[in-house]
This record gives C-alpha cells, sequence and structure tokens, in this order.
C-alpha cells in the first residue's frame, strides 16, 4: 500500500480507455431528470399517508395564550391536532451551540413552541388531514389567542440597555463574540500612508431551493423503526438528530435521500417543522408527509448573509497592505440553528478577511446578537462572500486612493504561489494556494485593454461602463475542527464500499450524497478508474442510512476531496482484490496483471487474459475451484479522513464587466470570467457548472435577492414575485478558467469547487458598479445593489 | 366535484376533480404524473410548464376543472413521443441541469422555442426561457443546449 502513489495508480495515465479522472463525462443521473422520471421527496406515497400543515406564528414576537383546536378537527379530512405540548411529551428540546466558540450561548427549541413564538413564520401548530388542502383547512380553523410582544429587530440595537432580550434567562441577545488578533493594528494604522475606511452591508437572503424542504416519516410500530424519506444533504446526521430527540436508538432509525432539488446548504440544518413531522409519525404509528410551500419556505428556510461591517485597511506609500481593521455584527434570528450553529458564519468573517494577502496586522471582530427575524444559518459559500466583499473593497479603495491600477495593487500584495505552505494572521493554514498563477490565467481571458478602451469611449457617450474584480479564498474539505471538536456530530470522515458482483460490474455506495452537483457522476468516473472498467459497467447508490457507509453527506465542498477519495482508495483496494484472485486463477503474478475496461490483461503486453465476468462467475458460482485459503471478497471498504490540515483551502479570482444606466439605476452584467484552483479536477464540465451557477447565486445576493422586513418584524418577501432571483435574460455568459494544485493530502489531489463562484462574485461586481460610477463620485457598499441605492449614491433621488 | 374528460400525453382520460384543484396537482397527486413539479404556486417559477392544446402554461395557475375537452402535454408525453429527444439528449450532453427540478418544466418551455421560434437567437432564447427559473446552472448551460438544438435543425 504504502508504494501507491498518484502515478502509480494510473492517475497521470490518460491513455487508458478507462481513464476518466479529468475527462468531462456526462452525468449518470441525468437520463431520469431529463425525462421527468426522478423521484423527489414529495413523489413517495405511502399507504395511510397523512399530510401536514402548519399554523405559523403572524407576530415576530408573542406568547401563546391559548390555541383552540375544536373546529379545526372538525373540518372533513383532518385526522390530529398537535401543538408544543404534545410534541414536548415524546421529543426533547435541541441547544446550538459548539464548545470550541467560547462563550457561545442559545436557548433551548422545541419541534413546537411552548409558550411564546419568536419569529414570524415560527410553526406553531400542526394539522395533518388526508390532503395537504384539508389540512390546511383544518389551520384556517385554528384559533390562537396571541399577546403581542415588543419584538427586537435591529442587530444595531441589540446589545443596547433597554433592548428586548429574546430570552431572558440568557441575560443578553449576544450569542457569540470572537475578535481575532495579530500584529499591533492600531500602530500600522497610526504609521500608514493612507488609511481608507468603509462600512459594508450584505444584506439578508436565502437559498430559494426550487424544491422546497421535504420530508416523510413512517414509524412502524412492529419493529419500531423510524423511516424518513428527506430532502437532505446529511442522511447520517439526521439519523442521528432523530434518534437523540425523538429517544429512539439510532440503529432504528434509517434516512432515505431521494433525489434532491437543490441544496445550498439550506437542507443541511434541523428545521422544526421537520422534526415535528418526525414527531407526529412516532405517536401515530403511520406516515406524516410534509412539503413546505413558497411562504413557507421564504419564511423558515434558514436565511444568511444579515451583516454590517465597519472597515478600515492601511497601506504604505508603494500600495503594500499594512493591516486590515474589521468590525462585524450579524443578526442571526432567535435561535441558534442546530447543530451547525449560527455564529460560524460571524466567525468565517473573521477566518476569512485579508484571506489572499501578504499582510502582518489583523484586527477583526465578530459579534452575533439574537433578533426576531428568521433565524439564519449556513448558506452556499458560508461568510466567504462578506469576507471577499469587505477585503477586495478595501483593495479597490485604497487602490484608488494611491492611484495604482487594481490589477497591479493584487499583483503587490497577494501571497507570493512559492510561500505556501504558511499562515494567515486570522490563523488560518494554508497548503498551497495559486493566486499569482490565476491572476495570471484571468489576465489571459480577460481582454483589459480592450474593454479599457471600451470604456473609456462609452463614458465620452455618458455610457456608463466598469470592470472589476475580486480575488477569494474558499474553505473546503472540513476536518473534524469544523464541528466535531465542539461536540457536535457531524462527521468530517466519509467511507464507499466498492464490490464487484458476478457479471464483473462495480457498485459504489457512498456516504456523500447528491443534490444535482455531480456527486454521483464523479464517485462514478473514480471508480471506474480505479478499478478499470467502463462507466457504463458502475452504479452508484448514496443517501440511504441502512446501505451505505457512515459519512457527513454534502456540505462545504466535500464530496470530491472527501467522499471520492474514500471512493478511489477503496477502488484501488477492489482492483488489488480482483488481481490477487485473477493472478491465481491465471498462474501469474498480480502486479504482472492489470485490468483495462473489465479485462484482466497483461501489464506489459496489454494482452487481454480474462474478463471480469469470467472471474465474477468462477469466484462467486465456482469458488470450488480456487485455492483453498485464497481471499475472495470482491468487496472493499475505506473511510477517509484529512489529517495535515483543518480545511483544504482553495483560491481564485474573477472579474466582472457592466454596464450601469445612470438615470435608472439598472445594472447590466456583460461578461463574467472567473480563474481558480479546486486541486485535481474530475470532470471539467463539472467544475465548470458548479463554478457557473455558484457565480450566478453570488450576483443573485448582490443584485437582487433580499428578505425585506417591516418595522413590526413582517417579512415582505414571501412570494418569488416579491423575492427576485436571477432569470436567464440577466445573466451574463462566464467565462472559466483552472489552475491546479492538488492537496498532498489525498491520492486524488481534489478540493472542493462548488462555493468558489458564490464567494467571489458578489465582490467582484461591487468592485465593477463602483469602477462604473468612479468618474461620477459615487459608491455602493450595501447589497442588494438595488436601482434605489445606485440612483441614492448618484445623488439622483 | 366536476367531472372532465380530457387528453393528457395523447390517452383520454376523466376524473372528478374538486373546482379547487390546479392543473398541477390534478396532473401528479391524480395521474401520477410526477415528473412535472410545483416551485412556488404563483406562476413565477415555472417548474410546473406544461402544454395545453398547444401552447405552454403554468400548471398552478390553471385549474383542473377548466380543462374538459383539453389535450395536455408534459415531459412524460414529450419523452415518449421521442418530440424532446433532441434537447433531452443537449441536456444530458451539456450537463444542462444539476437538481433537476426545474428541468422538465425548461424542456417544455425549450420545446415551445423550438416549436414555434426556430430562429431565435441566443438572447432571443434567454428571454424566452426567463419565466424559468434554475437556481443550480446560471442558466448559461442550458441556453447553450437550446442553442445547439436550434442550430443542428437550420
Amino acid at each position: 500500500m504504502n508504494e501507491i502513489t498518484p502515478a502509480a495508480i494510473g492517475l497521470s495515465r490518460e491513455d487508458l480507455p478507462n481513464s476518466y479522472i479529468g475527462r468531462s463525462v456526462p452525468r449518470p443521473n441525468l437520463p431520469k431528470l431529463v425525462q421527468g422520471r426522478a423521484t423527489y421527496t414529495d413523489d413517495v406515497v405511502l399507504p395511510r399517508m397523512v399530510h401536514a400543515a402548519f399554523l405559523r406564528s403572524p407576530h415576530a414576537h408573542a406568547r401563546i395564550l391559548a390555541i383552540h383546536t375544536d373546529a379545526a378537527r372538525a373540518v372533513p379530512g383532518v385526522a390530529r391536532v398537535f401543538t408544543g405540548a404534545d410534541l414536548a411529551a415524546v421529543c426533547d428540546p435541541w441547544v446550538a451551540t459548539l464548545d470550541h466558540l467560547k462563550g457561545m450561548k442559545s436557548a433551548p427549541q422545541y419541534p413546537l413552541p411552548l409558550a411564546r413564538a419568536t419569529w414570524q413564520g415560527e410553526p406553531v401548530v400542526a394539522v395533518l388531514a388526508d390532503s395537504r388542502a384539508a389540512a390546511e383547512d383544518g389551520v384556517a380553523a385554528l384559533l390562537v389567542e396571541w399577546d403581542p410582544l415588543p419584538a427586537q429587530l435591529d442587530m444595531e440595537t441589540a446589545l443596547d440597555a433597554g433592548a428586548v432580550v429574546i430570552h431572558p434567562e440568557l441575560g443578553d441577545n449576544l450569542v457569540f463574540a470572537r475578535t481575532a488578533e495579530k500584529g499591533d493594528v492600531a500602530a500600522a494604522l497610526a504609521s500608514a500612508h493612507k488609511v481608507v475606511e468603509a462600512n459594508f452591508v450584505t444584506g439578508r437572503h436565502t437559498g430559494v431551493t426550487l424544491e422546497a424542504r421535504s420530508i416523510l416519516a413512517d414509524f412502524n410500530r412492529a419493529d419500531g423503526t423510524l423511516t424518513v424519506y428527506h430532502s437532505t444533504q446529511a442522511p447520517h446526521m439526521m439519523q442521528g438528530v432523530f434518534a437523540k430527540q425523538l429517544r429512539l436508538p439510532e440503529s432504528q432509525v434509517r434516512v432515505i435521500c431521494k433525489d434532491v432539488g437543490g441544496s445550498f446548504g439550506i437542507k443541511v440544518h434541523v428545521y422544526p417543522d421537520e422534526v415535528a413531522v418526525a414527531a407526529m409519525a412516532t405517536i401515530l404509528g403511520r406516515p406524516v408527509k410534509f412539503v413546505a410551500d413558497r411562504f413557507e419556505s421564504f419564511v423558515s428556510d434558514i436565511h444568511a448573509r444579515d451583516h454590517r461591517i465597519a472597515a478600515r485597511i492601511g497601506v504604505d506609500a508603494d500600495g503594500r497592505i499594512l493591516a486590515f481593521d474589521i468590525d462585524d455584527r450579524t443578526g442571526i434570528g432567535p435561535y441558534s440553528v442546530y447543530p451547525r450553529t449560527s455564529a460560524i458564519e460571524g466567525n468565517q468573517v473573521v477566518n476569512l478577511c485579508g484571506g489572499p494577502y501578504d499582510f502582518a496586522h489583523y484586527r477583526c471582530t465578530t459579534r452575533v446578537v439574537a433578533q426576531n427575524k428568521t433565524p439564519t444559518c449556513q448558506y452556499r459559500a458560508v461568510g466567504h462572500p462578506i469576507a471577499t466583499t469587505v477585503t477586495e473593497g478595501l483593495v479597490d479603495l485604497a487602490a484608488e486612493a494611491l492611484g495604482i491600477d487594481p490589477i497591479e495593487m493584487r499583483r503587490r500584495n497577494l501571497i507570493r504561489d512559492d510561500a505556501y505552505p504558511t499562515t494567515s494572521p486570522a490563523g488560518m493554514r494554508f497548503e498551497g494556494l495559486s493566486h499569482h498563477a490565476a491572476l495570471d490565467k484571468l489576465l489571459a481571458m480577460v481582454p483589459v485593454d480592450a474593454i479599457r478602451a471600451d470604456q473609456a469611449e462609452s463614458r465620452a457617450k455618458g455610457v456608463y461602463r466598469g470592470l472589476g474584480f475580486a480575488s477569494f479564498i474558499e474553505l473546503t474539505n472540513p476536518s473534524p475542527f469544523m464541528y466535531g471538536i465542539g461536540g457536535a456530530r457531524i462527521s468530517a470522515q466519509d467511507g464507499a464500499t466498492v464490490r464487484m458482483d458476478p457479471d464483473g460490474s462495480v457498485v459504489v455506495l457512498s456516504g456523500v450524497t447528491e443534490q444535482g452537483q455531480g456527486t454521483e457522476g464523479i464517485l462514478r468516473q473514480i471508480v471506474a478508474h480505479g478499478v478499470g472498467v467502463a462507466l457504463e459497467r458502475v452504479r452508484v447508490i448514496t443517501g440511504d442510512t441502512q446501505t451505505t457507509p457512515y459519512g457527513g453527506g454534502t456540505w462545504a465542498c466535500r464530496g470530491a476531496g472527501i467522499g471520492g477519495e474514500a471512493a478511489l482508495q477503496s477502488a484501488i483496494a477492489l482492483k488489488q482484490q480482483i488481481l490477487l484472485v485473477a493472478g491465481a486463477m491465471l498462474q501469474a503474478a498480480p502486479e504482472s496483471l492489470d485490468i483495462v475496461m473489465g479485462e484482466v490483461v497483461d501489464r506489459a503486453s496489454g494482452r487481454a487474459r480474462m474478463a471480469l465476468s469470467e472471474l465474477g462467475r468462477i469466484v462467486y458460482f465456482r469458488g470450488d475451484t480456487l485455492p483453498r485459503d485464497l481471499p475472495r471478497e470482491l468487496v472493499q471498504t475505506r473511510h477517509f479522513i484529512t489529517k495535515e490540515y483543518p480545511f483544504a483551502f482553495t483560491n481564485g479570482i474573477q472579474a466582472s464587466w457592466v454596464e450601469v444606466d445612470v438615470e435608472t439605476g439598472m445594472v447590466k452584467l456583460l461578461e463574467h470570467w472567473c480563474v481558480e484552483d479546486c486541486g485535481r479536477v474530475i470532470n471539467p464540465m463539472l467544475v465548470d457548472e458548479q463554478i457557473r451557477g455558484g457565480i450566478v447565486q453570488g450576483l443573485g445576493g448582490a443584485l437582487y435577492e433580499h428578505c425585506a422586513y417591516d418595522d413590526q418584524g413582517n417579512l415582505l418577501t414571501t412570494t418569488m414575485a416579491d423575492y427576485l432571483v436571477p432569470m436567464s435574460a440577466e445573466m451574463p455568459d462566464m467565462h472559466v478558467g483552472h489552475v491546479e494544485t492538488p492537496t498532498r493530502e489525498s491520492l486524488l489531489g481534489a478540493k472542493g469547487a462548488g462555493e468558489a463562484g458564490t464567494a467571489g462574485a458578489p465582490a467582484a461586481l461591487m468592485n465593477a458598479i463602483n469602477d462604473a460610477l468612479r468618474p461620477l463620485g459615487a459608491r455602493v457598499t450595501e447589497q442588494p445593489f438595488t436601482p434605489a441605492r445606485i440612483l441614492r449614491a448618484l445623488g439622483a433621488v | 366535484m366536476m367531472r372532465i374528460t380530457l387528453m393528457v400525453n395523447g390517452e383520454p382520460v376523466t376524473r372528478s376533480v374538486e373546482p379547487r384543484r390546479h392543473l398541477i396537482d390534478f396532473l401528479r397527486l391524480d395521474l401520477g404524473l410526477t415528473g412535472s413539479h410545483a416551485g412556488c404556486e404563483h406562476g413565477v417559477c415555472g417548474a410546473c410548464t406544461v402544454r395545453v392544446d398547444g401552447e405552454i402554461v403554468r400548471g398552478c395557475l390553471v385549474l383542473a376543472a377548466s380543462l374538459d375537452g383539453a389535450a395536455v402535454t408534459t415531459i412524460e408525453g414529450l419523452t415518449d413521443t421521442g418530440e424532446g429527444a433532441a434537447l433531452q439528449a443537449a441536456f444530458i450532453a451539456r450537463n444542462a441541469a444539476q437538481c433537476g427540478f426545474c428541468t422538465p418544466g425548461m424542456l417544455m418551455a425549450a420545446a415551445d422555442i423550438v416549436q414555434h421560434h426556430p430562429t431565435a437567437t441566443r438572447a432571443e432564447i434567454r428571454e424566452h426561457l426567463s419565466g424559468n427559473y434554475c437556481r443550480c446552472t446560471g442558466y448559461q448551460a442550458i441556453v447553450d443546449a437550446v442553442e445547439s438544438v436550434l442550430e443542428a435543425a437550420r
């Protein structure tokens, strides 16, 4: 095993027909998706199934005085009505804190609250009926007597004397605070040639998975098992959560994750209405289904990115960055979200600001405060768009103050590619990044001279165009340092079982999951490559806690780097086992043999010796003909966890080219570029599409998407007509390039790619808009960059 | 309850429906045609796009009771007749679907372009697909796929 290197296992060989790593091949999932033959959770129907609908709090903060259910129970089709007290009898509350986030506090959360609702949209009463429509009729017949309470909405006043303390037993609304400090920021800023400061706001927005959160739970009293069909990213984690909260043995809970219609981090959290469904199924001993409607999604899916940041940068006369000084505040709703907690996003801002740059002095504080709005938690590129917006916004402002070109400013300050490994002032350890190579590649793709000429020409005609850049780092492949050390049962390792069946086909069962990224596609490529069979001969099974090896699922871009590596190691082990058996059959040394496209071949000559189907026939049906002591287990399992680095950081740079209509404030996206380094690229097409989709999600949050509240804490954006997401006509064509710096932690060398687009796009867009507005003396730093905000910046309104 | 008789994917169907039953629920819940999806129920996202009497409509905005005598085509029909084959192949080749939830509705809208606007430019394709939201792809691959089918047909 010791001599297995990427080269030795054929990873550098692109000459074999089954050398699939690095090739753009289609995903196996696509035929069912394009034919309408996928199975999302709502497509699953079970006998005796009832449907849940929830009465949700109409108030941001209110005491529940009484719940009258008689009329609801009389509605035709209604089977049962459940209140918080009913569910508390079978379900324990949870508290979302992590031990390593020092001083963090949050209140116990029940599936349905016992005495008080703390955000508008919080589920309060559940009605079960024989159809969703009848359940909604039942909800309409419920009568809840409310005592509305003053709500704490503004994060800025949450810590003031006299603020409404949402959970009085916690003492105040401070959930978590952390300061990272390195060097002497005050002295560095005092001695700086220039200090530039700005306030940034990143708007509260949400994921809008097109498939809403969906769950179907069934408790079988006959054998005491809870089976949950769940649209989730982390089936094993949810297995543990349902078991713990419902006081069941973990082994008695099975979570099945069929096709998932988008996740983006939204579906990796514990939602009270979903736990309520599992609790109700357990009480009733029959299947209960709940699929959020769009209103429910907007008020109860986690929100994210509700930050305001006051930030300063100090530079010397040569444009060298001396110091960053950053103060971040975020409002996270009334509860930290279980089990990842809602402190991670702020913590990431502290970890990531300044990440691409070489500087010595750093101070960053985050304050995470409670408020009576929808809870926030981890959404695609957690904290990265915020940190990148602040960092790259400041770098551009400093360049402007010094009269240095933004590209030159970055050249002078990006950490040298040969300076790695290194540790950032925030304490992040970087194995190997490629900021300068990425910048060079980007400049080979972006026609900067032509764009600048066009820009000058356009300005002369009163048309304002701008080009903006944003370098970024992205945290992927997290180790237990992210959650495990804080006490959360969130697995950082993942497993894969690879087996060969009698016909010579191969099955891989993996703990990572598929929500559209192409996880199953790359697992198939890796296993086909590793074993030596045609792609079509590999079947991939994910999303079932009863059959797949224990793992963390897909989040934080770990599918390829962690799940893929486990699959590769299992595939290599299976290949070695197959060759051992083949060697005995063929009277050849196993190391003189290889497997190519499902045939055992002579390694030196390539001559075919035996088909895997023949080997399978003998092993499974004529084992009597094999040597008695020959091991013949054609199934292997390996688990993988990163060991050297807490995280595998990636990096990249984006450029955005836009036109701002100074009459209307509208931003037109003209073109967008991204170069990123996710280590070894397993499927270039899938990586490019992850980058493109991520960019658009980042652009959406920066331009359109906003969870807007009124002054009573009512969410105003609760339909897709009110909450705007990017549409095809508004989005630009995007050009994607790659630098490959494989991680040395694994054979595969893959790091994550799913969040890079989202991490950098808002900052590149902001810098492009401000580049366009510069001749007019205007600047925007508050997202989303709506026409109204742009016109305000221009002094036009 | 109202009794309706209509053609769905070329097959006659007779059912009694509540007046409030939407077409998308009728297809999914009463007929088991789960290829069409309910995404927003406000006629915005396009995941429920199906064809009624030759025109694409929002399944969440049409009442089933209004469809007596109508001809409805869903993604299942588009697949069975082979009408969608070229688009489906292009979507697969270009990875123009990620989670796939928007895909059936997107393909119905794309088939409408192929049928009614075979000379559509890239910008016109983007415009025509603006009623179909995709949260995963960023749209470029979808536009590429539709464009390639139109070009191949020319």
